[in-house]
């Protein structure tokens, strides 16, 4: 028994392995050249680790030939506007297309999975103008604005806020509560997992984000990170790898942090949407069998105590 | 507590009718049930008469006032959901006191820190402490008040949503199959709650059920609906003894009543397989008579019927006989001593003791016993 399921096991894991080596090596890279002096970036043998370390150089290179400080404050000003208005809009919406009846719902929920299909691209030129009669551009505004609605956010809340079961909207109606109150004091406190991940998704994606603030941005001061590396390329370009290299690790870092600090209700989020359980199944989040078990064993306790009659005919 | 009004409650979704012109009253203080199949309309009607929907026709009156077009915030009523629609992330406490909250304090004063600091926010808070504290008292979920609804079993929530009800002391309690979610046992417990409940605080109760035993059981008046329709109002009894249509009469009971193709024979004699029985009628065409499976006895004479099968259920056995001419199976209802030496393919006689008559549209039509009753027994 134990034999015959070894095998597969074994090339899965190999299968898992593999890919997470091809997501993980450039990162790999990109930390030890930012640890090696300059001579060391282009030689012939790749080395993990460098044979003389200059990662104090770099990494103080990194923050004072440029302004990096700078950008990272810029990338989390922005971030943190752009999720605040995007949660803040696509709540009420996601409410309002889940749990309201109104004429012209399908349509205006049509019109919502429609917008997911356009590539930000697109809009790009007339948002530019816009911009530009608004006299906005190179201003914080400039990269914000363009972002306060998200339609993935509407959507991802809308597909979780459908699971709400009808009558908690009604016992709250009954209770005296507005239509904003039941969002905001019943929809919500239901849907934090949901809205962590949609937060998670919308920081790692503005964070990212070049193209735009590309465009939008001139002025080095207002510049978000992936932007200032680009600079710090411009000015820098061919001649210290190990500074980029430590800029690009600084600026990616707290997206690393970000995913792992909320990584247990990222997952919890993403798998519950659309997921239909009873809500005494429901609440607490997850359900017993979802993946997101693993990663909450605190939550899960009183499931995982209980021996399965799987585990029982093991033994 | 108030008085509920009803009036020709008309309803659509689509083009679907679900509630033909459906009147009812209720009298303050009165535990109406509001029994039917599902899908027949009753939770809609509780929840037009809450106004979580609204009515396309027809009006409702709360104590003569009419709140048809009111929002259901301001009707001042209270609901019990089959599903208790606790909210999952408050206390047992917050559950309970969240409508006191909602209607005594106002939006600045709900703000988490800020409304602690405005002036009277102390007292009001205080004031429905006190009151959220009485409730659960008396509900007996004093130990339980810092518990989420998650911890808590299926008793307990129904419970906490009754207390949540009742905090406000609203004008009505509406309350939507509110025990479905139970086991056997903990049904029979929370009836007994509920009906004592609603005498010692003299409520209105308008109570949705499928299951004719609780509507009966629990009930000063029972509302049958069937398709959108109110069938019967009556009191549970009555409409036990005399159903106004055969429609309830077929819905009420359990075996439900056997129904049989009759003839008025001469001198208005019903008749039915043939045989007369000792019952008259006014002439009819195509009437059928209705007998309870408590209403035949075994007897030496009446209809000729070949025992197919016995359900033996302790104190009581439910015969199935199959009638000599027509072969239709009818059930009998006897005590468990009379069917010890019954065995299966015997030949008996039932004769019908107590029956009801209902003319081809299948309403009630006037059936008296012929006098003296010929002495069967």
């Amino acid at each position: 028994m134990a034999r015959r399921t070894l095998l597969p096991e074994l090339l899965r894991h190999a299968v898992l392995v593999l890919g997470a080596a091809a997501m993980v090596a450039p990162f790999v890279v990109m930390v030890a050249i930012s640890l090696k002096p300059p001579g060391e970036v282009f030689a012939p043998q790749f080395t993990l680790l460098p044979q003389q370390w200059h990662a104090w150089e770099n990494y103080r290179d990194a923050f004072t030939k440029v302004p990096l400080a700078r950008f990272l404050l810029n990338g989390v000003l922005v971030t943190a506007c752009i999720f605040a208005a995007q949660a803040a809009t696509a709540l009420p919406m996601a409410s309002a297309l889940a749990k309201l009846r109104w004429a012209g719902r399908g349509w205006a929920f049509a019109l919502v999975v429609l917008a997911l299909l356009i590539p930000p691209q697109v809009p790009a030129i007339p948002l530019y103008i816009a911009m530009w009669q608004l006299e906005l551009l190179d201003s914080y505004a400039a990269i914000i604005l363009p972002s306060t609605i998200s339609v993935f956010g509407i959507f991802l809340m809308r597909q979780f806020f459908r699971t709400v079961p009808d009558d908690l909207i009604a016992a709250a109606r009954m209770d005296g509560m507005s239509e904003f109150a039941i969002t905001w004091r019943i929809m919500l406190p239901t849907a934090y997992p949901p809205l962590a991940a949609f937060a998670c998704l919308s920081f790692i994606w503005n964070w990212n984000e070049f193209f735009w603030p590309y465009i939008a941005i001139q002025s080095e001061h207002l510049a978000t990170p992936p932007l200032g590396i680009a600079f710090f390329s411009n000015v820098e370009a061919g001649t210290s790898w190990g500074p980029l290299m430590a800029a690009a690790t600084v600026v990616t870092a707290p997206l690393a942090l970000a995913f792992l600090v909320a990584q247990r209700a990222f997952v919890r989020g993403v798998t519950m949407t659309g997921l239909k359980c009873p809500p005494e199944q429901r609440r607490p989040p997850p359900c017993p069998r979802s993946p997101a078990a693993a990663f909450s064993p605190r939550r899960c306790s009183p499931h995982r105590s209980t021996p399965g009659p799987r585990r029982a005919a093991w033994s | 507590m108030a008085s509920v009004s009803l009036e020709s409650i008309g309803k659509r979704f689509g083009s679907t009718p679900v509630l033909h012109g459906v009147s009812l009253e209720v009298a303050d203080g009165e535990f109406l049930a509001l029994l039917g199949p599902s899908g027949c309309g009753k939770s809609t009607l509780l929840r037009i008469l809450a106004g979580l929907e609204g009515c396309d026709a027809g009006t409702v009156r709360l104590d003569g006032r009419d709140v048809t077009e009111l929002p259901a915030k301001t009707r001042n009523l209270a609901m019990v959901f089959q599903s208790y629609a606790l909210y999952p992330h408050m206390t047992v406490r917050g559950n309970i006191a969240a409508p006191l909250e909602l209607r005594r304090l106002s939006a600045l004063q709900r703000l988490p820190l800020l409304g602690r600091a405005l002036p009277g926010t102390r007292a009001i808070r205080a004031g429905i402490a006190a009151e959220v504290a009485q409730v659960a008292d008396s509900l007996g979920l004093s130990a339980l008040l810092d518990r989420r609804p998650a911890q808590l079993s299926g008793g307990q929530r129904q419970r906490v949503a009754l207390a949540r009800a009742m905090v406000r002391q609203p004008a009505a309690f509406l309350m939507d199959e509110p025990l479905s979610n139970l086991d056997a046992r903990l049904r029979g417990e929370a009836r007994e709650e509920i009906v004592a409940l609603q005498r010692r605080l003299g409520a209105t109760v308008i109570y949705v059920t499928h299951d004719q035993a609780e509507a009966m059981a629990m009930a000063d008046r029972v509302a049958v609906m069937q398709a959108g329709r109110v069938l019967q109002v009556a009191p549970p009894q009555a409409l036990y003894d005399a159903p106004a249509s055969l429609e309830v009469a077929r819905f009420l009971g359990s075996p439900p009543m056997n129904i049989l193709p009759a003839r008025i024979g001469l001198g208005g004699r019903v008749e039915v397989e043939g045989v007369a029985l000792p019952f008259h009628a006014p002439p009819c065409r195509a009437p059928r008579l209705g007998v309870r499976p408590e209403g035949f006895a075994l007897a030496d004479g009446g209809l000729p019927a070949r025992l197919a099968r016995i359900e033996r259920l302790g104190a009581e056995a439910i015969l199935h006989a199959a009638l000599g001419a027509s072969g239709a199976v009818v059930t009998v209802r006897v005590a468990a001593e009379q069917a010890t030496g019954l065995a299966p393919g015997q030949a008996l006689h039932l004769m019908p003791r107590a029956a009801h008559l209902f003319d081809e549209e299948g309403l009630r039509l006037p059936l008296h016993a012929t006098l003296p009753q010929p002495a069967h027994d």
